[in-house]
């Protein structure tokens, strides 16, 4: 069973967008930093519509005054690393808040952390963000990572350990700037994590920006990219891993509010186990004046048990002819067992076949993050994943 | 010497109506070196006998047994089969996204020979098989199989042949959708791996003109999933002529 759209040669179309229409465009959805505008979700909202809301249920609350997560930054010489109280007046410049998570994030936060790349500075070295779980107490924390103009610099955020977590991830990629922000959801299993990425990308800056999501209970990250100036590049990649009953949501919205300005949106899921659920949603919009757009995005899922949900809804918006390219499209597919008999019948036994066809899989993708230690990380994640898929033809008993 | 045996061998096929009794009772013997033709109208069985040989889960073996030099098949899984020395060239090739050729080919002939081969070597002797098949040197880097023509498929398949030495080698309809000069090819490939191997081949077909370049010992008449008449070279040029009419209910015809 393979289901997919392609509309690669998707032109102007007032209104051309799949799935279930939201009400109105993504240009009138409510956003604000005031919590009484965004009341706590229902589930039957657009936003939330697949989501499991009575486990994210902690992470609504208006009081998030718990310190279950330990942050420590290990970051480049050239890189600064500042914390910051809540009023600090580099806060909030990326866009606001679009859900109900992202505005009890916004409010609740105390502090901040600030990783800065100074001004026509080449990092030397990457930047890690480790944000370690330490209680259950539910959280919330805010990060800001500011590349300013010219500037070169890798960013790695790195979630381990259990924890409930309602997190805020701004990304300022200045002109000129060539900033790689990498999130790596590795919790715990009963981990609940709700992050709002919003980056703002300015004149010639180029984002590149990797989510990695493989832990967790509930995994819902939803990355917001702006272009504010013409030149615009934003690269946003995803991969994600689902087991048994684990819920993952990458929910991402492009806004081409400039004109010659260009994305491309990659991610890949594979989904074992009875009722592992992943949602990927990626809403593009091209607005009037964001003339000589190119945008592309593509959502790739695998379904290695049966019992395993995967949603894949895109979204493209286009109010002006006048773009160079738009498309998107999106596929979820069973495991082939064709594919698997072939390389059996060569004699490779069933696990290392189907070693091979997931690790084929990614393969693409893996090679596209160009950050040497999370490429090698991720290689051996799968491999610790598939592990657990293995077991049911190994005979060794399941984690 | 190694001796493929297939004795009234009874397969059926799933279908959503149920199991269907596709091979009704097939007798065959295949030593080391030997070339058997199979051939056959369409729908008489021959790519099930391949398919349920190589342990395609598809095909359900009802009845019968095969045996290689003594070892029962049957109770082999796909891979133990490949692995004893029984070799698939596929109808229908599978494309495999993000598989590299070269790293197959390695991983594969690791699993068959259950050690890694050397790499000078085993690199030198891949290039010069490529060559031979007039498979481009690009090919190892691009994923198994994608984007490949027909023809680029059946001489990969053919590669396969050639590298991993089987004993035995059944070839479905190897020949079909190829151009002229793509057959000559391709049967070269089989006729260096018979030469350099002695492998058994079987060699399934609709039509004569590969046998023009691949020349069998024996050939075998499929009708109705069973062999209804046997013979040398001389019955392929027979059917050459007369087509597979003879064999088939009165009233009914099947193009050769």
């Amino acid at each position: 069973m393979t289901l997919t759209t392609d509309h690669s040669r998707a032109t102007a179309d007032g209104a051309h967008s799949h799935g279930v229409v939201p009400a109105g465009s993504r240009a009138e959805r409510k956003t604000s930093f005031d919590l009484a505008d965004i009341p706590v979700p229902t589930g039957r909202e657009e936003e939330w519509r697949f989501s499991p809301v009575a486990r994210l249920q902690p992470l609504f609350s208006d009081e998030l005054t718990g310190d279950g997560v330990a942050v420590t930054v290990e970051a480049a010489p050239e890189v600064t690393v500042e914390t910051v109280g809540r009023d600090d007046e580099r806060l909030g410049r990326t866009g606001k808040p679009g859900d109900r998570a992202a505005v009890t994030a916004w409010n609740a936060v105390r502090e901040a952390t600030v990783v800065t790349v100074p001004a026509d500075t080449v990092a030397s070295g990457p930047t890690s963000v480790r944000i370690d779980g330490t209680s259950k107490d539910a959280t919330a924390s805010h990060l800001l990572v500011h590349a300013e103009r010219h500037s070169e610099a890798v960013v790695v955020i790195d979630h381990r350990g259990d924890a409930l977590l309602n997190q805020t991830v701004e990304v300022l990629v200045e002109d000129g700037a060539q900033l790689t922000v990498v999130s790596v959801q590795d919790w715990e299993d009963g981990a609940v994590h709700a992050s709002s990425h919003r980056a703002s990308i300015g004149r010639d800056a180029k984002l590149k920006h990797v989510v990695v999501t493989f832990g967790g209970d509930v995994v819902r990250v939803t990355p917001d990219a702006t272009f504010t100036a013409e030149g615009g590049e934003v690269e946003m990649v995803g991969l994600y891993f689902a087991d048994a009953d684990q819920h993952q949501e990458h929910r991402l919205f492009v806004d081409h509010a400039v004109p010659r300005c260009r994305s491309r949106v990659t991610y890949k899921g594979a989904l074992q186990g009875a009722s592992a659920h992943t949602v990927w949603v990626g809403d593009v919009l091209i607005r009037a004046e964001a003339e000589a757009t190119d945008t592309y995005e593509l959502n790739r899922n695998l379904v290695l048990t049966d019992g395993a949900r995967a949603d894949s809804v895109p979204n493209l918006e286009i109010e002006t002819g006048e773009i160079d390219g738009a498309g998107h499209a999106s596929a979820t597919g069973r495991f082939d067992d064709e594919q698997l008999f072939y390389l059996m019948a060569r004699g490779i036994p069933e696990i290392d076949a189907r070693r091979l066809v997931v690790r084929g899989f990614f393969a693409e993708l893996i090679d596209e993050i160009g950050v040497e230690s999370v490429e090698e990380r991720l290689l051996a994640s799968i491999e610790a994943e598939l592990e657990k898929s293995m077991s049911v033809i190994t005979g060794a008993p399941a984690r | 010497m190694s001796t493929l045996e297939i004795r009234d061998l009874h397969v059926s096929v799933d279908t959503k109506e149920g199991a269907k009794p596709i091979l009704r009772g097939v007798d065959l013997t295949i030593k080391s070196g030997e070339t058997h033709a199979i051939m056959g109208p369409n729908g008489s069985g021959k790519s099930t006998l391949a398919s349920a040989l190589a342990g395609h889960p598809k095909y359900e073996v009802t009845s019968g047994t095969v045996t290689l030099d003594g070892e029962d098949v049957l109770a082999m899984s796909v891979d133990e089969r490949a692995r004893a020395g029984l070799f698939l060239a596929m109808q229908y090739p599978v494309e495999v996204p993000g598989v590299s050729v070269a790293n197959f080919l390695r991983t594969a002939k690791t699993a068959i020979d259950g050690d890694a081969p050397s790499l000078r070597h085993w690199a030198k002797e891949v290039r010069g098989a490529m060559e031979n098949l007039r498979i481009d040197s690009s090919f190892a880097e691009r994923s198994v199989n994608e984007g490949f023509s027909g023809g680029e498929k059946k001489r990969h398949e053919i590669l396969q042949m050639e590298l991993f030495k089987p004993h035995f080698a059944i070839l479905d309809e190897t020949d079909s959708g190829l151009d002229v000069d793509a057959l000559r090819v391709v049967s070269e490939g089989v006729n260096r791996a018979k030469e350099s191997t002695d492998v058994g081949v079987l060699l399934i077909t609709h039509y004569t003109r590969i046998l023009r370049y691949i020349k069998p010992d024996f050939v075998h008449v499929f009708v109705d999933g069973r062999i209804a008449e046997e013979g040398g070279p001389e019955l392929a040029e027979r059917l050459e002529e007369e087509g597979y009419d003879r064999f088939l209910p009165a009233g009914t015809t099947a193009s050769a």
